[in-house]
């Protein structure tokens, strides 16, 4: 079942979705649904599509560029967005690095950064993550070091998402080796083009490559990368962290899979029958459609709440992670044994003969494996259980 | 039920054990998938030398006159090292199903063949509608003279591209859900009108789909009686069903080694990440998961070859569900004990997890179990 939102809202998701139909090209339309790595020619596409719109960074204020959205317009649009098949923003500017420029960002680093993120001619990565230092973040061990009016790096991060397509970093740098763990950390942003920073992929069990290894040899950055004050970084990460654990849900993502599913499994049955005529697959897919339908209403509510959200932001990260997971594997149950062949390019650019199985198919075993990440990337799972049971005082 | 191994199974254990230990580290394995065969034909001889080949098929065809349950030791071991010879389409399905229902000259001319690693066979049954229903079989085989005519589509056909033989489910009467009318044939792949499209399978082993377009074989292609295949291809696949098990149990306990090990010597907060009582309670939950597999194991290996076809469906059904379940607790906690090292490709655990996934999608997945085993 689908909710309704008010009159206002319900009018604005059909202009949404009518924009999306006209616009939104099949063949990026095809990759999304596939998850596909998308090319960063179809991204840069769709974003400049967005920005003559005016519907760019969708959480962004007017003031910076933004469209101005009330909260439930910009639930709307994520969600008709991601129904129809639009690619996902690049989150790392947009919806990471940005909101920490809107607070503590100086005017010059607003003024060149924020026009360009939304355009994506600046496509930013993260520097975070470390070999050594995964969930527990705060232990990382990648050094700056003043010199004159620069700064130089030296170490290494791990997971750096799409590193390959950036051509800027933010990135969290040890600038007090000395103080308490927290508090000797900085935030800087610079570009992948300075000499001394190389980028290794990784690949992964999908076959794909959207992750990298970044190593930093005596990097020399300018005084003017630092964000904010020094020594402050852990801060801001904290805070750039919020926001990506509220975007992570991916309700709009699910609803269009969960169609997916029930689509596909109308005729999956042996000889064509319906597997949705079958007591078991039919209960499970009850089952989580529900979930979702409360994990919408749940994101509903924080929408109407003032202020930022509380514990409601794990809630959405560690549902949304979950429900995703359980779609994949619904996905892959739904075709059966034609979940076996394994196309790490998930059936992209294949004609319509030379699927193997139904259409959809070839993406839904990578799928499955690459969606194993999603309850341990943004803050595992685990951690963000433990922060939910602090806040109960546990 | 024995629950304690025989020095057979003893001695097969250690020699597949070394096998894979010495002979299959990771590096190897990579090598092994990447080559043009996508298995390697040097390692195959070096089974049949062994006698891992022939351990079913009887001493005077080449073999050891063994049993299931010392098949099953080698496929445990196998599972440990994510071996991907084609021992489980060669040896269990189409030397077993040679075994059980082929006529003497089938026996006399096949299984000392494969014994020697002089023959690999795969075993072509699933259909594109088929899902895991044995008896969906829309392949027609026509009379022909004195032989039959095959046209049809087989899917996932585990081995195809390198099997000297196929063995093929076709329809010589009947509708497509007939349980009788259902002949097993003998197909040379490189006969005329057979082509493949060759791809890997999400565990590294390679699959392909068959088209038979009027391909032409003689009388005795025919494998058992005319019309009588269903009953012999149900239990060569009950068999498959207890093999992949084995695999899967073999997986698990290589799996579970290495998150433990993760467990104990991955730092973060300054202790082993093990010291979190979470991951303390998942890691149990994944040890006992493995236990009952191994139980549910026991059960599908004593039925493997049971007479009463019933009763053998039931006990594979609640081992192969059973299994499968186990296989996701171990596979799924070990990617989340483990994080983001386990998500790639360079990292033995993904390729444990690709084979746990894999094998739960092969001769019948868990929902396909737990329905027949309801009934």
């Amino acid at each position: 079942m689908d909710l309704k939102y008010p009159d206002e809202a319900q009018k604005f998701a059909e202009e949404v979705r009518e924009f999306a139909r006209a616009e939104l090209p099949a063949a990026i339309k095809d990759k999304v649904i596939r998850h596909a790595k998308m090319s960063p020619d179809a991204q840069i596409y769709w974003q400049r599509k967005l920005c003559e719109r005016g519907w760019a960074c969708p959480g962004w204020p007017k003031q910076y560029g933004g469209p101005g959205f009330t909260p439930l317009q910009r639930h709307v649009f994520d969600n008709v967005m991601s129904e129809e098949g639009a690619p996902p923003a690049v989150p790392f500017g947009e919806s990471m690095i940005a909101p920490v420029l809107f607070h503590v960002g100086s005017e010059a680093q607003k003024k060149e950064l924020l026009p360009r993120i939304r355009t994506l001619e600046y496509w930013f990565c993260q520097g975070f993550s470390e070999p050594g230092a995964g969930s527990d973040l705060a232990s990382l061990k990648t050094r700056a070091v003043r010199d004159g009016d620069e700064w130089v790096i030296n170490g290494q991060k791990t997971w750096t998402s799409y590193a390959q397509f950036a051509n800027m970093m933010f990135c969290l740098v040890r600038t007090d080796p000395d103080a308490k763990q927290q508090e000797g950390i900085s935030m800087m942003v610079f570009p992948m083009s300075l000499p001394g920073i190389t980028v290794r992929p990784i690949i992964t069990m999908d076959g794909g490559h959207s992750v990298n290894e970044t190593f930093f040899d005596n990097v020399r950055v300018p005084a003017s990368s630092l964000i904010g004050e020094v020594n402050k970084g852990w801060t801001y990460a904290k805070l750039l962290l919020g926001h990506e654990r509220t975007s992570i849900a991916r309700i709009g993502q699910s609803k269009r899979e969960l169609r997916m599913l029930k689509t596909l499994a109308a005729d999956q049955g042996t000889g064509g029958a319906s597997l949705l005529d079958k007591p078991a697959f039919r209960t499970k897919v009850a089952e989580l459609e529900m979930e979702l339908l409360a994990l919408e209403i749940t994101a509903l509510r924080v929408l109407a709440q003032e202020g930022s959200p509380g514990v409601e932001a794990n809630l959405l990260k560690i549902k949304g992670s979950e429900i995703q997971q359980t779609l994949t594997e619904l996905l892959i149950d739904a075709v059966g044994p034609y979940a076996l062949p394994f196309d790490p390019n998930r059936g992209v650019g294949l004609g319509n003969m030379d699927y193997i199985g139904p259409d959809e198919a070839a993406a839904l075993g990578p799928t499955y494996l690459s969606t194993r990440v999603v309850t341990i990337y943004g803050g595992s799972n685990e951690i963000q259980r433990n922060i939910i049971a602090k806040s109960l005082g546990l | 039920m024995d629950f304690v191994a025989t020095d057979t199974q003893a001695m097969l254990r250690d020699t597949a054990d070394r096998l894979v230990r010495d002979r299959y580290d990771f590096e190897e394995r990579k090598k092994i998938v990447a080559s043009e065969d996508g298995f390697s034909r040097k390692l195959w001889k070096e089974l049949a030398e062994l006698g891992l080949l022939g351990i079913e098929i009887p001493e005077e065809q080449g073999g050891s006159g063994g049993s299931f349950a010392d098949v099953a030791v080698v496929l445990e071991s196998f599972g440990k090292g994510l071996v991907v010879e084609p021992y489980l389409s060669t040896v269990v399905l189409g030397a077993g199903l040679i075994a059980a229902a082929g006529w003497e000259a089938q026996k006399h001319d096949i299984l000392p063949k494969v014994a020697s690693g002089d023959m690999l066979l795969a075993l072509a049954y699933t259909e594109a509608h088929s899902r895991y229903a044995l008896n969906h079989v829309a392949t027609k085989a026509r009379k022909d003279g004195a032989g039959y005519v095959i046209d049809g589509h087989k899917a996932v056909v585990l081995g195809a591209d390198t099997a000297d033989k196929l063995i093929v489910s076709a329809r010589t009467s009947g509708e497509v859900g007939d349980a009788t009318g259902i002949s097993l044939f003998l197909v040379d792949p490189k006969a005329e009108g057979v082509s493949m499209r060759v791809y890997p399978n999400l565990d590294d082993r390679r699959a392909a789909e068959v088209t038979f377009d009027g391909v032409k074989v003689e009388a005795s292609a025919l494998v058992g009686a005319e019309g009588d295949g269903l009953r012999p291809l149900e239990a060569a696949i009950d068999r498959g069903a207890a093999a992949v098990g084995c695999e899967a149990l073999g997986a698990m306990g290589a799996l579970n080694a290495l998150t433990l090990d993760y467990l104990k010597t991955r730092m973060q907060f300054g202790r082993p990440i093990g010291k979190f009582q979470v991951l303390q309670h998942r890691m149990a939950d994944m040890v006992m998961a493995e236990q009952q597999a191994r139980s549910m194991l026991f059960l599908a290996i004593e039925q493997a070859d049971a007479k009463d076809p019933a009763a053998r469906a039931q006990a594979i059904s609640a081992a192969k569900a059973q299994i499968d379940a186990c296989g996701q607790v171990v596979g799924r906690g070990a990617i989340q004990l483990q994080g983001g090292i386990a998500m790639t490709m360079e990292y033995i655990a993904g390729h444990f997890f690709r084979r746990l996934t894999a094998l739960e999608k092969m001769m019948g997945d868990r929902d396909y179990h737990l329905e027949r085993f309801a009934i």
